[in-house]
């Protein structure tokens, strides 16, 4: 079992090798890679379940999942979201003006590669962006208002699927292959790398905790988390994730987050939007 | 030699008290010590992955570590993979726990007597 699982593992990364160390970064080839493992590691979880994290995974966590959902804890969440977004800045405008469609519908084009500013644009960061053009102080990236923004607009895009593009420039290709990297490169004082836990490990257990799968793994944020008392932004998940394996969390819209989570959603393309979520 | 002598009683009665007291063994002290850190939190942690028997809320990620003595005859062979189990598999997920000083030497043998009583 474990053998089959490191060989396995060994193909995928094997796979990818070639790509980090020459120039022809190629996302396609990875997208393929990626939706090939873990449909042929979990043959019996649907496709679209992957987007719900360890419930995807685990039988008994999923009951526990379909009852609290009944009254789902990020409900407030997206009422106040959807409260700031009726709510005008001091000069006038709303958050609706900074994105296309009112922001109604869009999360899974996000993260999207500008082409003017040349880097990664992660929803929060767009978020922090509107209000600092339209003079507002910005939001903490990790919780409150910044999960009640994002996680209405995720509520208002359920089940659109991932549509992630990597623009014609050289540039869009170096950030998702900084990301990627980003993702492999094992770090902090416990020598993990996000693929050790989410690639090697989905549906294993440290400790109680249930390992979600990479792919899709993005779909579900913003989050309530059991562990947090409350919501958490993407934000917020990656710093705890370095954490755990006692490294160095990064600053909220730091360019490596950005791009990690460019990687991640443009491999996850055609699964859908599931978030808000709701996790133990 | 007097002295060496009474230190020796000395120890066996302490040892015996605290055998007493912890209500274990006193031939496992080091065992243990090993115990103490291999579920610590703060320093082994060995059962965010591994089931070991005696220790709650065990992961799933890796083996169990039972039989120990039976399976890893040559202690050598646990202490390496303890301290770098990178070496043996490039791959693998485990904590190169001596390379990254999140154990010492000694604290590696105290985990070691320790297994070799599961
Ligand atoms: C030591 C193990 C570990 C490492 C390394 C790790 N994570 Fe996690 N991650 C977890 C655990 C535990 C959870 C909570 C359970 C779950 O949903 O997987 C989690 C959850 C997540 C989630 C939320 C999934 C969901 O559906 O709720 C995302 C996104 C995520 N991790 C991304 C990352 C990224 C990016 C990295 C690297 C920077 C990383 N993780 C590294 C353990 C890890
Ligand atoms: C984050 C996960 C993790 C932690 C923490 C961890 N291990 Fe491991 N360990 C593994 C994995 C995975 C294997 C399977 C072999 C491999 O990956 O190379 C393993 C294998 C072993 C083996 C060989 C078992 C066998 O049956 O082949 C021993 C012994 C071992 N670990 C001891 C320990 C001890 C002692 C600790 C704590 C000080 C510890 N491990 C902490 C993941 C972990």
């Amino acid at each position: 079992m474990l053998r089959k699982t490191l060989i396995a593992v060994a193909i995928v990364v094997g796979a990818a090798t070639p790509l980090l160390a020459a120039n022809d970064v190629n996302p396609q080839a990875d997208a393929k890679a990626f939706k090939e493992y873990f449909t042929k590691r979990f043959p019996k979880v649907p496709l679209k379940d992957f987007v719900n994290g360890p419930y995807s995974m685990d039988e008994g966590l999923r009951k526990q999942w379909e009852a609290i959902d009944q009254f789902p804890p990020y409900d407030f969440a997206v009422d106040k979201g959807k409260q700031m977004f009726a709510t005008p800045f001091k000069n006038g405008k709303t958050f609706a003006d900074c994105f296309p469609n009112k922001g109604i519908g869009i999360r899974q084009n996000y993260p999207y590669f500008d082409t003017k500013s040349g880097q990664v644009i992660s929803l929060e960061y767009a978020v922090n962006q509107c209000l600092k053009d339209n003079g507002e102080k910005p939001f903490d990236y990790t919780k409150d208002d910044m999960a009640a923004v994002t996680a209405y607009m995720a509520f208002t895009s359920r089940g659109k699927p991932f549509d992630i593009k990597i623009p014609n420039d050289p540039r869009a290709l170096a950030a998702y292959q900084r990301g990627k990297e980003y993702f492999y490169t094992r770090r902090g004082q416990l020598n993990f790398s996000c693929a050790s836990c989410h690639v090697q490990s989905p549906g294993h257990r440290i400790r109680t905790e249930v390992l979600a799968p990479a792919y899709g793994i993005t779909a579900a944020l913003p989050i309530y988390r059991s562990a947090w008392n409350g919501m958490g932004t993407t934000t917020r998940r990656f710093r705890t994730c370095n954490s755990q394996v006692r490294g160095m969390p990064l600053p909220g819209g730091d360019e490596d987050y950005r791009d990690v989570e460019y990687f991640l959603s443009y491999v996850s393309n055609g699964l859908p939007i599931s978030g808000p979520g709701t996790r133990p | 030699m007097k002295l060496k002598k009474s230190h020796f009683a000395l120890m066996v009665i302490a040892g015996a008290a605290a055998g007493v007291i912890l209500g274990v063994n006193p031939v496992s002290a080091a065992a243990s010590k090993g115990e103490e850190l291999a579920f610590s939190r703060a320093k082994g942690n060995c059962l965010t992955c591994h089931e070991i028997k005696g220790g709650d809320a065990p992961g799933n990620v890796a083996p169990p570590l039972s039989d120990m003595k039976a399976r890893f005859p040559d202690r050598k062979e646990l202490i390496a993979i303890i301290s770098d189990e990178t070496k043996r598999n490039p791959q693998t997920v485990m904590p190169p726990f001596k390379r990254n000083l999140l154990l010492n030497d000694q604290e590696i043998e105290a985990i070691v007597d320790f297994l070799y009583t599961r």
